[in-house]
């Protein structure tokens, strides 16, 4: 980032998700990398080929990062902000995703919960669009907060009716 | 509300649908008649059965399919058993397609395929299998028409170049409606150049052969097979490769032609008083498209790098509500000439000049993206070009012929080059112009006011590169088209200049200013009223 001093840059969203959602992405975090690690424990328990031994702790390492650095790294960058004109976010951890939806184009939106985001007390909000392209998400939101954004979401875009194609 | 009454499908749908399905029952029939030994009587119910099943399944079809377009919705019911209806309400129609097979012309029918807006492709489409070609064109008319359109202002049309160059074929109802384009026979050069007639004619010679086999006749015993192979045998190999090759080539050229003329065939592409976009095509399996012309999105030029060596490209529509597979892909012209696809791509975005769409010239992306089409194709021709040094030291009979690995390092390099000089994008007073690729070379027109959102990818690569790809969202075909490596300061402005204020923005200067100001651990509260 030399040659762009002058230059401009998307503000970053106003908000940062619920620091519970850091809990939420370890737990998350750990249960993937027991996924990854587990089969090769017991593969590793049946034989001992020394390859198998390089890659679970390979695996162990990485699985290690994941679950350290991961969350809070997430937690760092992800942030939303939604007012009368747009919905706003940015999302990842190495792979940096900022996504704006203005409301007159929005046409459901919807709040998620699975079951370890309620073990959490957090929520997805999802704002759809007419695009085949996916919607917008707002993930590790306090799941009260989620509700109460969601009624503003809903109250604005009615407001706001038109063909959002 | 005064409903109007259910209609039936054309009964003579029931010849066309007892003769479509004879193939059938003649492999049934033969099945039965050589399968079955000895008992007669299992042979005659066998050859009574199968043809009454066949003509009970289309009666049943008649006498269950109806069908009725009211003030506010249009209605199927099918099923004899599995009673079903389903309902469509009509302001959701996008589009109407008409499509009549040799059989069913010879009849005076037309298949009729009422799509929606939705992106599943089944649930969104009513088919009628068939109706009079007349009963067809009256609805297509009747729900595509939704005067007044604002486009149909007589401003805008008279703003536009009215005369297309060539002749009107034929002395249809051409009045009121507006010419686009036409067939020239010239085009016929671009026939060769595209997969189509390759993918036809192995499917013609695979089912060739499939049936030779079946009939039991081997092409390998057949005495003229043998008299070629015979020749080829005799003659020194290079000419016989150059003689098989040669043969294989004409062949496929004079198949792609074929594959050309009876899919575009009296192609005409219009735009009807009723505010629609109409393409009609085809010689024996006749087909009319209609897009409404609020649908249209945009338009997209590609060329395949052979149909771009010989001056050619495509065109086709951007809209919702068509469903991909059924509109091929919303084609709407056959491969022409490059100048002819960005004219037919401007005048069906109702603009007067290629140059405020598909035809504009392109920002180009910086340097860096260039770095990144290098890196892109160059690593892994390196890699390839690697272990096929290192498969030549293990294995000595293949040293000698190693170096030619060599060549796929310009030819990437080159390939590469392409890429950065066709990548670039364009904001036209309506349109952004997105520009990509090399094996295809895409030009992307997108409406402005289409766009329904917008996204910013950044992997650690481009981070460090300083460079960020967009996401253009739109409601229609692809879902999304990217912009991709732009730098981030360019990224910025292109959303903010086609939607002021949408992405707020800052000096990365400030930015532990930002992040330090923000309500750290507690949960803000949206600035909303």
């Amino acid at each position: 980032m030399t040659a762009i001093e002058t230059s401009m840059a998307p503000r970053p969203p106003r908000h940062r998700v619920n620091p519970r959602a850091l809990r939420w992405w370890t737990v998350q975090a750990a249960l993937t990398s027991a996924a990854a690690l587990l089969p090769q424990l017991v593969a590793l328990e049946l034989s001992d080929a020394r390859w198998l031994v390089v890659t679970t702790s390979v695996t162990a390492c990485l699985a290690a990062a994941y679950v350290l650095i991961m969350p809070s790294w997430r937690y760092r960058v992800h942030r939303w902000e939604a007012d009368e004109h747009a919905v706003y976010t940015l999302a990842g951890w190495l792979h940096l995703e900022w996504r704006v939806v203005p409301i007159s184009r929005i046409q459901t939106i919807d709040i998620e919960r699975t079951l370890l985001q309620r073990l959490f007390g957090l929520a997805t909000v999802t704002v759809t669009t007419a695009s085949a392209a996916g919607p917008v998400r707002i993930v590790g939101l306090d799941a009260q907060e989620a509700d109460r954004l969601v009624r503003r979401l809903t109250a604005i875009t009615q407001a706001d009716r038109g063909d959002a194609t | 509300m005064n409903e109007p009454a259910w209609r039936r499908l054309d009964v003579r749908m029931l010849a066309v649908f007892s003769l479509s399905e004879v193939g059938a029952v003649v492999v049934v029939l033969f099945i039965m008649l050589i399968g079955s030994r000895g008992d007669g009587a299992w042979q005659l119910i066998g050859a009574v059965l199968a043809p009454s099943a066949l003509v009970t399944h289309g009666l049943l079809r008649w006498l269950t399919v109806r069908y009725r377009v009211g003030v506010e919705r249009i209605e199927l019911r099918s099923g004899l058993l599995n009673r079903q209806v389903r309902s469509v309400p009509r302001d959701r129609v996008r589009t109407v397609d008409l499509t009549s097979s040799p059989l069913h012309r010879l009849f005076g029918l037309s298949v009729v395929e009422i799509g929606t807006g939705s992106s599943t492709a089944k649930d969104g489409r009513l088919h009628l299998n068939a109706v009079a070609t007349k009963e067809g064109e009256r609805l297509r008319r009747e729900l595509l028409d939704r005067s007044p359109i604002a486009w149909a202002k007589p401003t805008a049309l008279s703003a536009l170049p009215t005369s297309v160059p060539g002749t009107l074929p034929g002395s249809g109802p051409v009045r009121e409606s507006h010419l686009v384009a036409t067939l020239r026979l010239s085009w016929l050069r671009f026939a060769p150049l595209t997969t189509a007639g390759l993918v036809a004619l192995s499917a013609v010679f695979g089912t060739g052969f499939k049936l030779a086999d079946d009939v039991g006749v081997r092409l390998g015993d057949l005495d003229a097979v043998h008299r070629v192979g015979d020749r080829l045998g005799a003659a020194p190999l290079w000419l016989a490769v150059v003689a098989l090759t040669l043969g294989v080539l004409v062949v496929v050229a004079l198949g792609s032609m074929a594959v050309y003329l009876e899919g575009w065939w009296g192609y005409r592409l219009t735009r009807e008083p009723d505010g629609t976009l109409r393409l009609r095509r085809g010689l024996l399996t006749t087909r009319s498209l209609s897009i409404e012309q609020r649908r249209m999105r945009g338009a997209e030029v590609a060329e395949s790098l052979l149909l771009r060596l010989f001056g050619g490209a495509r065109c086709a529509a951007v809209s919702t509500g068509l469903d991909a597979k059924a509109t091929s892909h919303g084609a709407l012209l056959p491969p022409a000439p490059l100048a002819e696809a960005h004219r037919v791509a401007a005048q069906v975005l109702l603009l007067g000049d290629p140059a405020d769409a598909t035809g504009a010239a392109l920002d180009q992306h910086p340097p860096a993206a260039l770095r990144r089409r290098l890196i892109r194709t160059l690593l892994p021709t390196v890699i390839v070009v690697a272990s096929a040094w290192w498969l030549a030291t293990t294995v000595p009979q293949l040293a000698p012929a190693w170096p030619a690995a060599l060549l796929a390092l310009p030819l990437a390099a080159l390939l590469g080059l392409d890429r950065y000089r066709n990548l670039g994008h364009a904001l036209r007073p309506e349109y952004l112009v997105i520009g990509q690729g090399s094996l295809i070379r895409r030009r992307v027109a997108l409406q402005r006011r289409g766009i329904i959102g917008w996204r910013l990818r950044q992997s650690v690569v481009q981070r460090l590169a300083g460079l960020v790809t967009v996401d253009v969202v739109t409601a229609a075909s692809a879902g999304r088209y990217s912009v991709v490596d732009l730098s981030m300061d360019a990224a910025v402005h292109l959303v903010n200049e086609v939607n002021p204020g949408l992405l707020p923005t800052r000096h990365p200067t400030n930015l532990s200013a930002d992040l330090t100001n923000d309500q750290e651990g507690r949960f803000a509260e949206p600035t909303l009223s």
